[in-house]
């Protein structure tokens, strides 16, 4: 099985109405949301949850009052500020680090799992289906990619393709999400700040040298922009794969909760369809780079 | 007065409502903490003269003074380090520079040094501030927090906050008097300013809602606020003249002087919301 990233640097270029877009169009494929923040796939793909966990993905300080001497080494350690000086945890500073637990010499503090999200695995007419939901403000939200990961991929039934719809930005979650990928496509658009978030993104992939091809969304938004995006992806070996236009009756679609592909557009219809069967191809003529980075955060 | 700006999902406007409540106001501070992707110098074109370099801590050891027993490895809940044939490995990337095997080493040979993991950039009058994530680096939350340190003490400060909600978020908005929640009228828009407006009151600031991308007919927006006693602030209407000078980094603003009214309204609303 061969897994592909859908990312984008800045926020709202694409992705997930593309990854929508192709999940209707592409057989014998398995889905994956890994921007576990602020997931949107699931409105999109519907289905049955066939499985649905709680996930434990940090840990939290818990101080017995029993115990505790009120010395306020703990707080003075802590370098979260994530004790209070009524020696009280502030669970939204709290990183589960644990050196409170190693000061107290009265052995009055523990740490203790604390629950970050849901995860859900679903069967859907396109495929199984992993994606999850961080609790608000919680920590670990890599950890949660990386289950949501292992989810899909212990679902395994011979698929050729898995897609996974990223997160914007360069940080943690994004690193997890593209960690074992077979290559990235980095979704944009043809504005100033899209010039500058694909460059940074592009760069993370390069980092962990995945293979990148590059998206052009609503591209004739910006003709000038829009070339100077192809000069630097020819420039940086990042093959323009696909450039969708910007089209209103997509943006009526979206308000709509549908994909183009839904909602009957042909002309963006053929133009992913192409886009799909350059990313194949080019995937096909060279045994892409296998990396096996294993990143936290 | 701190207002903070965001929006749950990606690309629904915040830079463009922040940044162009930056150019309407006679003065004030603007912080780009979307540290992963900052754009907001694209809009300002600030000149930035000061650039200080955003360091963390971590562990060195001592291979003389390191008896291989592993405590370090043991106390640290992030895997940082591993102990391979005697030897402590360090993965300076996923620390999180808490300093738990500095307290957990039983001989004394972990000491901390500094690692740079991106920068914070300023203008000379310091008006202007964003951070930069260097890439590849997984965390975010050392730059936001030195950004922080460099808050105006009297000018109104106007943060910039990363796309979701996690701890990135947690971090930009904590301290802030107000939060302003940018909004577009989709079913996603929805389901992320759902969340943005949960964490908000989970951390108890005031909120308002602007919705952009607005369109005739398309009332999304305007009923979840009517749902949960939200203030709609503003609506930018959806348009593709707006959508073509932001791909050349125009703002509304700068090009029709009724928006700059509009943004001042806007201030005066979040003044007023912040008060209550």
């Amino acid at each position: 099985m061969k897994q592909i990233a859908f990312v984008s640097g800045k926020g709202g270029t694409g992705k997930s109405t593309l990854v929508s877009s192709l999940s209707l169009l592409v057989t014998d494929k398995m889905l994956a949301d890994c921007d576990v923040d602020a997931p949107n796939l699931h409105l999109l793909v519907a289905g049955n949850v066939i499985k649905e966990d709680y996930f434990f993905g940090a840990k939290e300080a818990i101080i017995n009052a029993e115990k505790c001497q009120q010395c306020g080494l703990c707080s003075e350690t802590c370098r979260f500020g994530a004790i209070s000086d009524e020696l009280e945890i502030i669970p939204l500073k709290c990183e589960g680090c644990g050196a409170c637990v190693l000061v107290c010499p009265h052995e009055a503090i523990r740490l203790e799992e604390v629950k970050t999200g849901r995860t859900y695995l679903t069967n859907t007419t396109q495929g199984t289906f992993s994606h999850a939901l961080l609790d608000i403000g919680a920590e670990g939200s890599g950890r949660l990619v990386t289950e949501v990961k292992k989810n899909i991929l212990e679902s395994y039934k011979q698929e050729k393709w898995l897609l996974i719809d990223g997160s914007p930005g360069i940080g943690c979650v994004v690193i997890a999400s593209i960690t074992g990928s077979d290559a990235v496509v980095a979704v944009t658009e043809p504005t100033k700040s899209g010039v500058s978030d694909l460059e940074r993104v592009l760069g993370v992939a390069h980092h962990f040298q995945i293979p990148s091809f590059v998206c052009i969304n609503k591209y004739n938004l910006n003709l000038e922009i829009t070339a100077q995006l192809e000069e630097y992806c020819q420039l940086h070996n990042c093959p323009v794969i696909g450039k969708i236009p910007f089209d209103e009756s997509i943006v009526a679609a979206l308000q709509a909760g549908k994909t183009p592909v839904e909602a009957g557009n042909n002309k963006v219809t053929q133009e992913i369809i192409q886009l799909w069967q350059r990313l194949t191809a080019a995937l096909a003529e060279e045994e892409p780079l296998l990396t096996s980075i294993g990143e936290e955060g | 007065m701190k207002i903070a700006i965001l929006s749950g999902k990606g690309g629904t406007g915040k830079t463009t409502v922040a940044t162009s409540l930056v150019a309407s106001l006679p003065a004030c501070q603007y912080i780009d903490c979307d540290v992963e992707e900052p754009n907001g110098y694209i809009f300002l074109n600030p000149e930035v003269t000061n650039t200080i370099a955003v360091n963390v801590r971590v562990p060195k050891v001592d291979q003389d003074k390191c008896s291989g027993c592993g405590s370090c490895a043991e106390a640290c809940q992030f895997n940082a380090l591993a102990v391979v044939k005697d030897k402590v490995l360090v993965f300076p990337e996923i620390c999180h520079h808490c300093g738990a095997c500095l307290l957990a080493c039983p001989e004394g040979a972990i000491s901390e040094i500094d690692r740079e993991i991106g920068v914070v950039e300023a203008n000379a009058d310091n008006t202007f501030l964003q951070g930069r994530l260097n890439i590849g680096e997984p965390l975010s939350i050392p730059v936001i927090q030195q950004l922080k340190k460099h808050l105006h003490g009297e000018l109104p400060i106007i943060l910039d906050c990363p796309p979701g909600a996690s701890c990135a978020v947690v971090q930009s908005i904590e301290d802030c008097d107000y939060c302003i929640l940018v909004a577009e009228p989709t079913p996603f828009g929805l389901h992320d300013l759902q969340i943005a407006v949960r964490l908000v009151k989970l951390m108890q600031i005031p909120c308002g809602v602007v919705s952009n991308k607005a369109t005739p007919g398309n009332n999304t927006i305007q009923d979840f606020c009517a749902e949960h006693e939200l203030e709609l602030l503003m609506e930018i209407p959806f348009s593709r003249e707006i959508a073509a000078a932001y791909s050349r980094g125009i703002l509304p603003v700068t090009t029709c002087p009724e928006w700059q009214e509009k943004f001042c309204a806007l201030y005066q609303k979040v003044e007023k919301g912040a008060q209550k």
